[in-house]
C-alpha cells in the first residue's frame, strides 16, 4: 500500500518541526524513512543539501539521526548509563570493559545541560515512565543526534512532566539540534514546535508556522474539513442505577506484588466515569480484574446487581461487560489472525456465527464486511491479518466488535491512544452514544482534556488506589494533575 | 552482504524459496554424488525410480510414509497452538504396545472387533502419555518440550523392558528360538489389519486411517469453534484469555489428540506392518522425530504434512531398495539431510532478504554533520 505520497517537508537546524497527522497519514512511516527503516521508492532525503540514501538503521544513526519511540527500548534490568552507552560503537562504550566513571560523568553532565533529572546508577526498573523517557532522551543526545524524532512523547507524561519536556525540547533546539515532534494533541504542538507540517492520506498538506496556527484551523487541516472540538452533544443523560460496583478490589501486578489496594468505584447507568492517571499506576489491573483476566486477591466486582465470579472472563463477558484493552495488538486482537476472525472473537460461541461446534464461515465474512463497511475500517478484505492494519484501524475493530455485543458496562482503557483527530471524535462519539442508551462506561485515559470533555466524574488513579475523586465541571487540570502526581489531597 | 527482514513477503515467495531451496539441496548433492564417482544424474533417476516408478516402488513408499502422516500430524495438531509436544517418539511406542494388547486382549473376536479395539488402544496408549506433560503444562505452566522429550526416553525404556528384559504378556515365550532372541507375540490373522490394492500399489488400512485424520484435522481446525480457539490461543494466548476462551482445558484436549495421533500410528504399525510388538524396529525408526520435520516442512497443514511425509517416505524407501555395493546407504542419507537443511534453512527467506552493499552503497556516513558543540 502507498503510506507516503510525495511528502515535502524540511526542517532547519534549531527548529522544533511538528508532524501532524490523522493515523494511516504516514507519520510513523515517514519516520521509519527518515530512521533507515524504510527505504523510499521515490525521492530523496537531502541532509545539510546534501541527498543521503539510508540501508538499515545504522546508516541513519551514523548522520545523527535518533527516534525516540513511543514504547521505550531499555534493557530494564540495566543501569541508566548502561543503557545510555548500549549499541555505542564510536567511544567509551567500544572498549571491552566499560569505564564506570567516564561514562556516569558523561551522563550526568547531559543530563545537567539538558534538563533530564535521572540518576545515572539507577536501573530502569527503579525508574518511573517520565523517567525512563528522559533516558530516551539521554541516549540520543549521547549518540551525538542532529535530528531527533519524538514519537508521541508526551501520551504517558502528566501535565507537569510534559511541561519539563517541553523545556528540554527547546533547550535542544538552542543548541542548533532539530527536533521532530509527533503529536496528536494540538495545544502540545502549539506550545512547542515553531512550524507544523500537516500530513493527510500520506501526503503532506501544508507547513504553518506554529503561531499563526489555531487548533481549530490544525485539526480541520488534518481532517480536511471542520471538526468538533469538546463535548459532541451536551443533551441530557439519563443516569440510573449502578451497574458497575467494586468493592475493596486488590489484585497483584505482573510481578507478583500487589497493584491494586482496596478500589472502590460505582458507576451508574448512562455514566461515564474517567479513571485519570499516570500510565503504571494499576489502571491496566483494574480493567482487567473488571474483566475477569486478573485474579483479584480481595473485593468483588458487581454487574448490574451481580457478582461475578473471580477470574473468569467468559463470565464477564456473558454480564455484558465489554472491554476495551489498552494493549490492542497483544490482547485486544489475535495479531497473526483475520480481521474476520478478530471481528467474531467474543461472539463465535452463539449463533449466527455458529451452529453447534460448526463455525458458519460465510456469516463470519458477512459480518467483517458489514464492520469494515459501517467503521469504514481501511483494510483490503476481511482475510487480512490484523497485524498489517494501521493502529487506528485496529481500533476501529476492536470498538465495532466491542460495541456490538449490547454491553452493560462498557470498560474502555485509552480507547483514543494513537488515533488521528477524526478517529478520536468517532470513539467520543460512540462513547458518548453509548452512555446515552444506559450503558455505564468506565473511561482509563492518561488524557485530561478527553477525560474533562467526556466524563462526569473523574477518579484518579496513583499507586493502586483511588487518590481522589472529583466532578468533571468541578475539577481543574491543575488539581487532578496533583492527584496524578501523588499530591495531597486538599478536600473533596 | 547484510541480512535484512522483508517489510512485505510477496505471496510467491512461498512457493518459490522451498522449489529452489529443493532445487540447491540436489545440486550440493550431485556435487558430493561427483566427488565420490557416482554420475549424479544416473544415480538422482535410479532414487526417483525406486521411490516411486519401479514395480512394487509405490506401494513400499507407502509404507514408509504412512507412520510419518500420523507423527506428522501429531506434531502439526500441537504446534498450531504453539504447544511443543515433541513426544510423538514415545506416544507412538505407547500406542504400539496398547495397541498389541488390544490386539492380544481380544484374540477370537472377529477381526472388525479386534481392528477397532487395537486402533482405540493405540489412541488409549498414545493419550495416557501425553497426558502427563498435558497436566503439568496446564496447571503448573511446566515447559512441555523438556516433559514430552524426556518421557519419549520413558517410553523407549518401558518398551524395552516389555520384551527384552520381563515375562511380560507381550514377549513371546514359546520355543527355543524365541527364548534367546526375545520378540514379542505374533498377532493374530484377526489383528491383521486390512489391505487393498489399487492400479497395482497397495493401501494399508492405516494409510487410509492417516489420511482420514488428515482430513478431520483440517475439518476440525478450518471450521469448527473449537479449531477457532486453537488459531486464537496459538496466535496469541492473552487474546484468548481476553475472549473467555478456557485455555487450561484447550491445552489439555489438543496435548491429548496429539497423542492420540501418534498412538494411533503405533496401533498402524502393529497392525499393518509388523504384527508384533518390535522394539528394535519402532526404536530404529524415528519416526517421532521425522514426524516433527515432516510437520515442520508442510507449516502444519494437514494435507502438506501428507505430501511431505509422501516425498520424504519415497526417498527413504529408495535408500533401502537401492543400498548395496554401487549404491552406499550413506549417499540416500546425505541427499536426506541436505534437503531438510536446505529446506529449513531456506525458510530464512521468505523472512529476510541478503543485500550486498557493494552494489548500492552510496555515502551514508561521511554526509554526518559536525559533532555538537
Amino acid at each position: 500500500m502507498l503510506a507516503n505520497d510525495h511528502v515535502d517537508f524540511e526542517a532547519a537546524a534549531g527548529e522544533v518541526h511538528a508532524l501532524l497527522g490523522e493515523n494511516g497519514a504516514g507519520k510513523t512511516t515517514l519516520s521509519n524513512i527518515l530512521t533507515g527503516l524504510y527505504r523510499p521508492d521515490e525521492g530523496e532525503i537531502l541532509l545539510s543539501g546534501e541527498p543521503v540514501s539510508f540501508h538499515s538503521p545504522r546508516d541513519a544513526l551514523d548522520a545523527g539521526i535518533v527516534m525516540v519511540h513511543q514504547h521505550f527500548r531499555l534493557v530494564s534490568p540495566f543501569s541508566v548509563a548502561e543503557n545510555v552507552v548500549l549499541g555505542d560503537h564510536r567511544d567509551v562504550g567500544r572498549t571491552f570493559r566499560l569505564h564506570y566513571p567516564d561514562i556516569d560523568r558523561r551522563v550526568g553532565e547531559l543530563s545537567e545541560r539538558y534538563g533530564l533529572a535521572v540518576d545515572a546508577r539507577a536501573r530502569i526498573w527503579q525508574l518511573s515512565v517520565g523517567e525512563q523517557q528522559r533516558v530516551e532522551i539521554l541516549k540520543a543526545l549521547y549518540k551525538d543526534a542532529r535530528i531527533l524524532i519524538l514519537d508521541e512523547p508526551t501520551a504517558v507524561l502528566t501535565p507537569q512532566e510534559a511541561d519539563a519536556l517541553f523545556g528540554t525540547i527547546r533547550a535542544m533546539a538552542e543548541d542548533g539540534r532539530t527536533v521532530i515532534f509527533i503529536s496528536h494533541k494540538l495545544h502540545e504542538v502549539k506550545a512547542v514546535a515553531d512550524r507544523v507540517t500537516v500530513l493527510r492520506r500520506g501526503r503532506s498538506v501544508t507547513t504553518v508556522a506554529a503561531a499563526e496556527a489555531t487548533p481549530r484551523s490544525m485539526a480541520a487541516l488534518m481532517v480536511g474539513r471542520e471538526v468538533e472540538i469538546g463535548r459532541p452533544d451536551d443533551g441530557a443523560r439519563e443516569v440510573g442505577g449502578a451497574v458497575l460496583e467494586l468493592e475493596g478490589v486488590s489484585a497483584d501486578g505482573d510481578r507478583g506484588t500487589p497493584a491494586l489496594h482496596d478500589v472502590s468505584l460505582t458507576v451508574r447507568s448512562g455514566e461515564i466515569v474517567a479513571i485519570a492517571g499516570v500510565a503504571g499506576n494499576g489502571q491496566r489491573e483494574l480493567a482487567e480484574a473488571i474483566a475477569g483476566m486478573r485474579p483479584m486477591t480481595a473485593g468483588s466486582v458487581q454487574v448490574a446487581g451481580r457478582r461475578l465470579r473471580n477470574g473468569d472472563p467468559r463470565q464477564s463477558i456473558k454480564a455484558g461487560v465489554a472491554y476495551v484493552p489498552e494493549d490492542r495488538l497483544g490482547t485486544g486482537v489475535a495479531p497473526g489472525l483475520s480481521v474476520a476472525a478478530n471481528v467474531v472473537l467474543k461472539s463465535y460461541r452463539e449463533p449466527p456465527v455458529s451452529r453447534g461446534p460448526l463455525l458458519l464461515l460465510r456469516k463470519i465474512r458477512e459480518l467483517a464486511e458489514h464492520v469494515i463497511r459501517q467503521y469504514d475500517v481501511r483494510t483490503s478484505g476481511p482475510h487480512v491479518p490484523a497485524w498489517q492494519l494501521s493502529g487506528g484501524n485496529l481500533q476501529k475493530v476492536v470498538l465495532a466488535r466491542e460495541f456490538s455485543g449490547e454491553p452493560v458496562v462498557l470498560v474502555a482503557a485509552a480507547p483514543t491512544r494513537g488515533l488521528d483527530v477524526s478517529g478520536i471524535e468517532t470513539v467520543h462519539r460512540y462513547l458518548w452514544e453509548a452512555a446515552g442508551r444506559g450503558v455505564g462506561v468506565l473511561l482509563i485515559s492518561e488524557d485530561l482534556d478527553e477525560i474533562l470533555a467526556l466524563a462526569d466524574r473523574v477518579a484518579v488513579m496513583y499507586e493502586g488506589a483511588i487518590a481522589g475523586e472529583r466532578d468533571a465541571d468541578k475539577a481543574t487540570v491543575e488539581e487532578l494533575g496533583l492527584l496524578m502526581a501523588g499530591g495531597e489531597e486538599r478536600g473533596a | 552482504m547484510r541480512i535484512e527482514r522483508r517489510l512485505r513477503q510477496p505471496w510467491w515467495l512461498v512457493v518459490v524459496v522451498p522449489v529452489v531451496s529443493i532445487a540447491v539441496a540436489f545440486v550440493l548433492a550431485a556435487i558430493i554424488f561427483l566427488a565420490t564417482g557416482h554420475p549424479p544424474l544416473h544415480h538422482f533417476r535410479r532414487l526417483f525410480d525406486a521411490a516411486f516408478l519401479a514395480n512394487g516402488a509405490l506401494s513400499d513408499t507407502v509404507v514408509s510414509a504412512t507412520p510419518l502422516i500420523f507423527t506428522g500430524l501429531a506434531a502439526a495438531v500441537a504446534f498450531r497452538m504453539n504447544l511443543f509436544n515433541i513426544g510423538g517418539e514415545g506416544q507412538l511406542y505407547f500406542g504400539a504396545i496398547m495397541g498389541a494388547v488390544a490386539g492380544l486382549g481380544l484374540a477370537g473376536a472377529p477381526s472388525p472387533v479386534v481392528i477397532a479395539g487395537m486402533m482405540v488402544g493405540g489412541m488409549v496408549g498414545g493419550m495416557a502419555l501425553a497426558a502427563i506433560p498435558a497436566v503439568l503444562r496446564a496447571f503448573f505452566s511446566t515447559n512441555e518440550i523438556i516433559t514430552t522429550l524426556m518421557l519419549n526416553y520413558v517410553a523407549a525404556l518401558v518398551l524395552d523392558y516389555l520384551i527384552f528384559d520381563s515375562h511380560s504378556y507381550l514377549r513371546d515365550t514359546t520355543g527355543f528360538e524365541a527364548q534367546v532372541f526375545p520378540q514379542g507375540k505374533t498377532l493374530s490373522d484377526e489383528a491383521t489389519w486390512s489391505s487393498w490394492t489399487s492400479h497395482g500399489v497397495a493401501l494399508p488400512l492405516g494409510f487410509l486411517v492417516a489420511i482420514g485424520v488428515a482430513v478431520l484435522v483440517w475439518g476440525l481446525y478450518n471450521r469448527t469453534r473449537f479449531g477457532f480457539e486453537v488459531q486464537v490461543i496459538g496466535d496469541s494466548a492473552r487474546a484468548g484469555r481476553y475472549a473467555g476462551m478456557r485455555t487450561r482445558r484447550k491445552i489439555l484436549a489438543v496435548m491429548l489428540l496429539s497423542g492420540a495421533i501418534a498412538g494411533l500410528g503405533g496401533a498402524s504399525q502393529d497392525g499393518d506392518f509388523r504384527h508384533q510388538l518390535d522394539p528394535q524396529g519402532l526404536r530404529g525408526a524415528n519416526y517421532g522425530y521425522t514426524g516433527i520435520v515432516v510437520a515442520a516442512l508442510a507449516r502444519y497443514n494437514p494435507f502438506a504434512v501428507v505430501l511431505i511425509a509422501f516425498l520424504l517416505g519415497g526417498l527413504q524407501n529408495a535408500g533401502f531398495a537401492l543400498q548395496g555395493a554401487d549404491f552406499p546407504n550413506g549417499l540416500v542419507g546425505v541427499l536426506q539431510g541436505l534437503i531438510l537443511f536446505c529446506a529449513l534453512g531456506g525458510e530464512l527467506f521468505v523472512r529476510y532478504r541478503v543485500r550486498f552493499d557493494w552494489l548500492s552503497r552510496k555515502t551514508p556516513a561521511s554526509t554526518a554533520l559536525e559533532p555538537a558543540p
